[in-house]
């Protein structure tokens, strides 16, 4: 199936998986030989039926899989294997940061939702702390929704609110890549299309990779796509091709929503 | 249309038994509740709190044992919580599911079904005699550490447990450490469950008396409540002196007490005990909600 996945130039690469394997429970064959280029500063979305595995790569990316699973084959960032022993998965999640399907706020408030982990680093300079806060929030469209109830719970948002009170968190990190595994599955349409502009205006200054089962959000705001099926990519290619002219049939029969 | 009235019928029926049930478990309690202040309290005085009991007339009181089931309730909390804290801390988030874990995890729960006379033997033959410490708050603390240490780790577990582990993977996927995760993440969405664990373990430690009857003491050393050096043997504060708590009170007025108004006392102790219980529980849940709100600053 080589031949379906495009190649992305060297220079444009953000992230790069090399015959990525990964085993659950020793046995379990999840992913097979996945190598992957993910370019800079796009969204690159992952589609495929349930089980196909697309959320099982996406958590290898950042090493949410330690302990889980085993993970063989490179993850190539910044000229580096990433998927090794040696590396320091709390520094590189840092850099890749992770936004999960069901919004998971701390039960903090909105302000400390954001600063916890700031502060975790040494960070304490009350106004760079409040400068961290509203341009995060900011960045993930919330400011003006919250910016008078910074220290309110953030449990008393609205599900989407919570959601983008997830990326800015991630984003408050200043992260490179940032992975998100079907971010609007628990959000309804209103949320959703605002969440999906949040993520249009970020594409300027991250590389996002994002798991959805949802056809048209993935036609609507990525740039690339790439289809699972049963643990393999079967196709990868901009966005536009894979969803007017898919060159595999398996392809173009789950685009139609013929199986899966 | 049959069938659907008989389901109708048969949902009937579920709930009454069950309101039949949950009325019978209430009317027991209330019941045991109403007995208890109907009989003690008409005999609760000022001078039944603050006057020391006496050993042949009538008319002694209670204050030496209330302070002493205080005093042991908070002592042996400050050595229990820290320890249970760290165990469930241990099982629930960095413990594998192997046989060791396994083999603790029924070690606790065995344990936790110990007859409290039992623990009470152990911690004679343990504190007060191979350790010297004779009938003593501190081995009577010492002993009811080891009665509360099994229960407190399991209700700890449950609260930590009940936090989704979406918090403990928003933690990491920011680049915090998992301690970092456990400690400022997952203990503050939990504390109003250990709270809780707290407080139900308090009751029971509060109104134990087998395990503290050759531990701690039947028997009250004069003490002074102004003397506040703890190492003075007449200090209040002393731990090494021995000292009967409320529910030891109760035993022994009822099983060899000498006083002509034992009945009464006994009943008026009760009537303290549970109060007391009641007090605690309500205070220790408003605490725990004043805390909490305060962490995820919710109004």
């Amino acid at each position: 199936m080589e031949q379906y996945l495009t190649q992305i130039a060297p220079e444009q690469r953000s992230l790069e998986t090399k015959n990525l394997n990964v085993y659950y429970g020793g046995t379990i064959h999840k992913l097979h030989d996945v190598s992957l280029q993910i370019p800079q500063n796009a969204i690159t979305a992952l589609i495929g039926a349930s089980g196909s595995s697309k959320s099982t790569f996406l958590r290898s990316l950042n090493r949410m899989n330690d302990k889980v699973a085993k993970v063989t084959g490179q993850i190539i960032y910044a000229g580096i294997d990433i998927n090794h022993k040696d590396i320091n998965v709390y520094q590189l999640r840092k850099q890749i940061g992770m936004v999960f399907q069901r919004p998971n706020p701390f039960a903090k408030s909105i302000y400390d939702n954001i600063t916890y982990a700031l502060k975790a680093n040494g960070v304490k300079d009350s106004a760079v702390l409040d400068q961290a806060v509203e341009d995060s929030l900011r960045a993930a469209a919330l400011w003006d929704e919250v910016k008078d109830s910074l220290h309110k719970s953030a449990l008393a948002l609205s599900g989407g609110q919570q959601q983008r009170l997830c990326i800015a968190r991630a984003l408050a990190m200043k992260p490179d890549i940032l992975l998100l595994d079907e971010p609007a599955s628990a959000l309804d349409p209103v949320s959703t299309a605002k969440l999906e502009e949040t993520l249009k205006q970020l594409r300027d200054q991250y590389t996002m990779v994002m798991v959805t089962h949802n056809m048209q959000q993935a036609s609507r705001i990525s740039d690339y796509t790439a289809f699972f099926h049963m643990g393999n990519i079967v196709e990868y290619d901009r966005t536009e091709k894979i969803f007017t002219t898919p060159r595999v049939t398996l392809t173009e029969q789950y685009i139609n929503g013929s199986f899966g | 249309m049959k069938r659907k009235n008989n389901a109708k019928l048969q949902n009937k029926i579920a709930m009454i038994t069950i309101y039949c049930l949950v009325g019978t478990v209430c009317l027991i309690l209330l019941g045991i509740l109403g007995y208890i202040l109907g009989t003690g309290l008409p005999h609760v005085s000022w001078h039944f709190l603050t006057s020391e009991s006496s050993s042949f007339q009538a008319h002694g009181g209670v204050r030496d044992q209330l302070f002493n089931s205080l005093y042991l309730l908070v002592l042996t909390l400050i050595i229990s919580v820290p320890i249970a804290l760290g165990a469930a801390i241990y099982l629930t988030e960095y413990a594998r599911d192997n046989w060791l874990t396994n083999l603790l995890r029924t070690m606790i729960e065995v344990l936790s079904s110990l007859p409290s006379i039992v623990v009470g033997l152990f911690g004679y033959s343990l504190f007060v005699i191979k350790f010297e410490l004779s009938f003593s708050i501190l081995a009577g603390a010492l002993t009811l550490t080891f009665f509360n240490l099994p229960l407190l780790t399991r209700n700890i577990e449950e609260a930590l447990r009940t936090v989704p582990a979406t918090q403990r993977e928003a933690g990491l996927a920011l680049g915090l450490s998992y301690w970092k995760t456990v400690y400022g993440v997952v203990l503050p969405s939990a504390l109003p469950g250990i709270i809780t664990g707290i407080v139900l373990s308090a009751g029971r430690i509060f109104g134990e008396a087998a395990a503290l009857i050759y531990t701690a003491g039947q028997s009250n050393a004069t003490v002074s409540y102004t003397d506040w050096n703890p190492f003075s043997p007449t200090s209040f504060l002393n731990v090494m002196r021995p000292a009967e708590t409320l529910a030891v009170h109760i035993w022994k007025v009822n099983s060899e007490g000498l006083i002509p108004d034992a009945t009464l006392v006994a009943s008026a102790t009760a009537a303290i005990l549970v109060i007391v219980v009641l007090i605690f529980n309500v205070s220790a849940r408003a605490l725990g909600n004043f805390i909490y709100k305060k962490i995820t600053s919710a109004r």
